[in-house]
């Protein structure tokens, strides 16, 4: 009798094989999950990354629910191709305040990670209500109906709450940030409003999408314009060899 | 007794060396049961055919050795680094300035050469061409169009012609590139502003109309030659001194040309009258963090030579 033999006992003993099972796949996720949350080359620190502010929330709402992640990826890859393409590659810690992260998995369009300031707002308009306008080979939908969806209290109540389950997740909005959540909604749109750069550094102020009322076209096109840009990669040099 | 009318024919009956051999047989020979027995099923006790084990032990050597070659184990503070040393970080890093590397000789030079210059080096143009057009496909194509004809009417520039809104010359097209058209990120970015003479109230309904098809007239277009005979006076006053007074326009401002056919909003009565009352204009973002000296110049040359270059 070996040692392996032992083992029937295992295999005769439903309660005994669930136990051991279970024990096992405890230590392989330990193993294997654990050390992302300590090791060094996981955990990068960088500089700029700051929560959403409520339009940016809202404008990624929309992307999110219109599934423009199905089509487009926010993940550029180390590969020289894409760096020289989009521009520096993606970090961690870029999608930090991304629940869930847009990474994507295919690209129909292109890859959107660095899309802010690419692009003037007057052409992410056009490009939204008709895409072939701008781009003959695009066979991108139109979503031109957002110019018509006005944006309201009551959704700058809903992105509200949404900061709430945010901040339990972990995002740093601060009490301040929660207090003036619905007026920075509405002063973001508002050139010569309260500064919403000053509690979301990096935050664009303008009316996007020149319509004078609040619409999704702004939101959308407010967390378009900010993809990206939070990391100053002038002044933050990532370690290479990670 | 078997029905006639179903029985095997001989010739289809299968060769006793070709039937599924007899289970209880088998079972009565070889190979052993592991003895269990759930309602007289019992279960073989095959080995595992050798391939699959040979493959199996394969790929547990193979294991060991990645461990060793590639990042793999968790330490206190970091992963053991791998004796390869494999980072797809500084790979990246790598490639890009082994390429830049066999580039360099040709950026020193359009970066050392005069502007003017560039063209009359065959080498060195062709290279600033083919590097200028790879850098116009990621960066401007989306607005300027895949081969540099812009969107016709709205806004966004034809490349092409020889109608130029800010100049055409090699030193007119780097400075528009680097620094861009009226946008807040570069103090030098070119700036300039049209009133919206009738949302701001400068001219009335008629006296537009006026205007307008004085415009038409600057081009030969179809136009109400009455209308346009007292537009002439007010185009004077509060149109000629940015467009010229025979619409030729101005590079030094970027005020268009309104003497030929070209229209970046297009020349029907209705969008001149829009572009009149509203007044519009395009932006443009600088390039100076985004781009290189050397690649600036490089997408100038290709911008120069498809046609229009001063």
């Amino acid at each position: 009798m070996g040692l392996l033999d032992h083992h029937k006992k295992i295999e005769t003993h439903a309660t005994l094989l669930l136990v051991l099972s279970f024990l096992v796949v405890t230590i392989g996720g330990i193993v294997q999950i654990v050390p992302l949350f300590y090791l060094d080359n996981t955990i990068e620190k960088v500089e700029g990354m700051r929560p959403y502010s409520p339009l940016e929330i809202k404008g990624r709402e929309i992307y999110l629910r219109e599934g423009c992640y199905v089509c487009h990826s926010q993940m550029i890859r180390p590969m020289r191709d894409e760096v020289e393409r989009y521009g520096h590659y993606s970090l961690a810690a870029e999608s930090m305040y991304d629940h869930p992260f847009q990474w994507g998995s295919k690209r129909t369009g292109p890859d959107l990670a660095r899309l802010g300031g690419r692009y003037s707002d007057d052409w992410h308009v056009q490009h939204m209500m008709d895409p072939r306008a701008v781009v003959p080979e695009s066979i991108m939908p139109s979503y031109g109906f957002m110019m018509d969806r006005v944006l309201t209290r009551e959704h700058a109540e809903h992105v509200r709450d949404i900061m709430r389950v945010y901040r339990v997740l972990g995002h740093p909005y601060t009490d301040e940030m929660m207090e003036n959540a619905i007026s920075d909604f509405f002063a973001q749109v508002d050139e010569f409003g309260d500064p919403v750069a000053d509690r979301y550094p990096g935050a664009q102020q303008r009316n996007f999408d020149g319509q004078p009322q609040l619409t999704e076209m702004d939101a959308i096109i407010a967390y378009m314009q900010m993809l990206g840009t939070l990391v100053d990669f002038e002044t933050f040099v990532p370690v290479a060899n990670r | 007794m078997v029905d006639p009318k179903n029985k095997i024919p001989e010739n289809k009956v299968t060769p006793a060396s070709r039937q599924y051999p007899d289970s209880a047989a088998q079972l009565r020979q070889d190979p052993p049961t592991t003895g269990h027995s759930w309602d007289g099923i019992e279960e073989y006790d095959n080995p595992m055919p050798r391939w699959w084990v040979w493959i199996f032990i394969l790929t547990v050597i193979w294991a060991l050795g990645y461990w060793v070659a590639y990042p793999a184990w968790p330490g206190i503070q970091s992963s053991t680094a791998g004796m390869l040393g494999y980072s797809s970080r500084a790979n990246v890093a790598t490639e890009i300035s082994e390429f830049e590397a066999r580039n360099e000789q040709f950026f020193v030079q359009l970066v050392d050469t005069d502007l003017d210059a560039i063209r009359d080096n065959d080498e060195l143009h062709r290279f600033a061409v083919n590097a200028g057009a790879s850098v116009f496909r990621a960066q401007c194509s989306q607005c300027h169009g895949t081969g540099g004809a812009g969107v016709q009417a709205s806004g966004f520039p034809n490349l092409l012609d020889d109608d130029w809104l800010w100049g055409g010359t090699m030193d007119d097209i780097v400075t528009t590139v680097t620094w861009g058209i009226r946008n807040e990120d570069f103090p030098d970015a070119r700036y300039s502003a049209m009133p919206a003479f009738g949302q701001d109230g400068l001219l009335d309904s008629e006296e537009i109309d006026q205007v307008v098809n004085f415009v038409l007239s600057l081009s030969g277009a179809d136009h109400d030659s009455a209308l346009a005979a007292d537009g002439a006076e007010l185009f004077d006053i509060n149109c000629a001194s940015c467009h010229g007074v025979g619409g030729e326009g101005d590079y030094f401002i970027g005020a268009p040309a309104l003497n030929n056919q070209i229209w970046l909003y297009g020349g029907t009565p209705e969008a001149i009258r829009h572009s009149v009352y509203y007044s519009r204009f395009g932006v443009m973002p600088g390039f100076e963090n985004r781009l290189r000296e050397a690649e600036i110049r490089a997408v100038a040359a290709y911008v120069h030579q498809l046609g229009g270059g001063q």
